[in-house]
């Protein structure tokens, strides 16, 4: 399969010229020639830190790994502390249903370390950790691409075992201090005592190319596009019933609808959209076209971008069969360090599971809504936080299915292949190491 | 009810930790309940006075060391 990054389109919002991230070139001479070089010079000194963070914040960036924080304010919380810092580049992406930073990597591998390098000058670190997700082509691609580069901070490249929680920034944290990538309970949080203790920037690789972009063309170039609270563009990976599934650069305000349209639209009707990824919210349509994609929560189920994972289920699918198996995925990938998650979130996952292939009775159904309750918030980690709002939403989306699920009819599209992604065996690391 | 104590003092546990003794829920029924597997349940808001000495104990008496009394909010949402 080739890879094309398409334009994102042009509906909703300002959305001045996009692509503005894929533009550049894959080998560093490309890249030099539509970028230029890193506009070190224009940020000197202590007073060129702050203005750089004061740019980042002036152009209200917001992190594209899935939490969507202000990041002028986490760069200007990091460089407060008292020891020196660092930075992690974030470019694990585990999640299954997003491939949007291994595309951005593969076609703009120094926009990123370009936004790795402005970031640490901007914080006052002195060294990068490049996080990739081990035995991926990117990785070795990314190897290869360093040793082109004469940066001045150092660039460390560090491979996580392929498991979904070890791309959680304090996993991170922990995996290049201690070699485990599990989650840490916090306080501290990484920005306050990480790496080796200094308070350590953990920035998704997207959000470090818009950084770059920032630093070259400046906060207001940056506004032209996206909404006043969500500005700039943004990737997304755009899956299921479309006619092109891909990586898309949209601009936040978007709709759903014009969203599926920019990848060429339904190919059969659609019954819902899981927007955000396996942490995100399912969306019936057609009542959910016009709402807008942005990193706040909106609509009735709190509907947010997150990481920018986008799927389109057929109406004759069955979204309680699709999130019983994400759950059960997502059960699977617990750290098992915290009670709740080791045993409530494979719990939660029998009982969709039972809803799902129709061997479900009130009893079940009560239980399940009352250990979503339970488990939600109780983790180390937002790990349970996220695959209870999934379970959550697809028993408010799919309430009418889970009737007649009720009754002992199991709709069709339990037999149905999957639509929604997830990885193979030969895919997942047991390992923590 | 007693007020919140007056330094925000809460009650909070560490769920790496914790190993499910549940000897938080027999010290300290008021803020703390347990979940169908054993896990506790903590009410995180301040405590009201006339608990924080009896949160102290309960601390103290966790043998994985998962309790804290303190100010500090681990997580916001």
């Amino acid at each position: 399969m080739t890879i094309m990054l398409e334009r994102g389109a042009r509906q909703g919002g300002r959305s001045g010229t996009l692509p503005r991230l894929l533009a550049g070139g894959r080998r560093l001479g490309e890249h030099r020639a539509t970028y230029g070089q890193i506009p070190l010079r224009r940020f000197t000194g202590e007073d060129g830190r702050r203005m750089l963070v004061r740019a980042i914040t002036d152009a209200g960036l917001r992190g594209r790994g899935g939490a969507g924080f202000p990041t002028g304010r986490k760069m200007a919380s990091v460089a407060a502390g008292a020891k020196r810092p660092v930075v992690i580049a974030n470019g694990c992406e585990s999640e299954p249903a997003s491939r949007k930073d291994k595309m951005l990597m593969a076609c703009a591998p120094h926009l990123v370390l370009d936004g790795a390098v402005l970031a640490a000058h901007a914080v006052g670190a002195d060294r990068v950790y490049l996080c990739l997700e081990r035995g991926t082509s990117i990785a070795d691609r990314l190897e290869r691409e360093l040793a082109q580069r004469d940066d001045p901070v150092k660039i460390k490249l560090v491979r996580v075992p392929r498991r979904y929680v070890s791309s959680e920034e304090s996993a991170l944290v922990h995996l290049i201090n201690d070699g485990d990538g599990r989650p840490m309970a916090a306080p501290p949080r990484p920005f306050e005592k990480g790496v080796g203790g200094r308070p350590t920037l953990v920035d998704n690789v997207e959000t470090l190319a818009h950084v770059a972009l920032i630093a070259a063309y400046g906060p207001d170039w940056f506004r032209e596009v996206g909404t006043r609270a969500d500005p700039g563009s943004t990737l997304v990976t755009i899956g299921g019933a479309v006619a092109r599934p891909n990586v898309y650069e949209i601009a936040p305000g978007m709709r759903i609808g014009e969203v599926l349209e920019a990848a060429g639209g339904a190919v059969e009707p659609i019954g819902s959209v899981l927007v955000g990824g396996y942490f995100g919210t399912w969306v019936p349509m057609p009542d959910g076209w016009g709402l807008p994609l942005t990193h706040d929560r909106t609509g009735p189920l709190g509907t947010s971008l997150g990481a920018g994972g986008i799927v389109a289920l057929p109406a004759e699918s069955c979204g309680l069969a699709e999130t019983a198996r994400v759950v059960r995925y997502l059960a699977e990938e617990s750290a098992q360090q915290c009670g709740p998650c080791m045993f409530g979130l494979p719990a939660i996952a029998t009982d969709l599971a039972a809803v799902a292939y129709g061997r479900c009775d009130p009893a079940t159904r009560q239980r399940l809504m009352r250990r979503i309750e339970q488990v939600k918030g109780r983790g180390a980690c937002r790990h349970p936080d996220g695959a209870t709002k999934l379970a959550t939403s697809a028993l408010t989306t799919f309430a009418a299915d889970l009737e007649t699920h009720m009754d002992g009819w199991t709709c069709t599209g339990v037999s149905r292949d999957p639509i929604l992604p997830l990885p193979s065996r030969q895919q997942r690391d047991r390992s923590w190491k | 009810m007693t007020a919140p104590n007056a330094e925000g003092l809460r009650l909070q546990v560490d769920m790496i930790k914790c190993v499910g003794h549940a000897s938080c829920f027999e010290l300290l029924p008021e803020r703390v309940k347990l979940d169908e597997w054993g896990y506790p349940i903590i009410e995180t808001d301040p405590l009201p006075t006339n608990l924080v000495a009896h949160a102290r104990r309960a601390v103290a008496a966790c043998p994985t060391l998962a309790l804290r009394v303190d100010g500090k909010v681990a997580r916001q949402r």
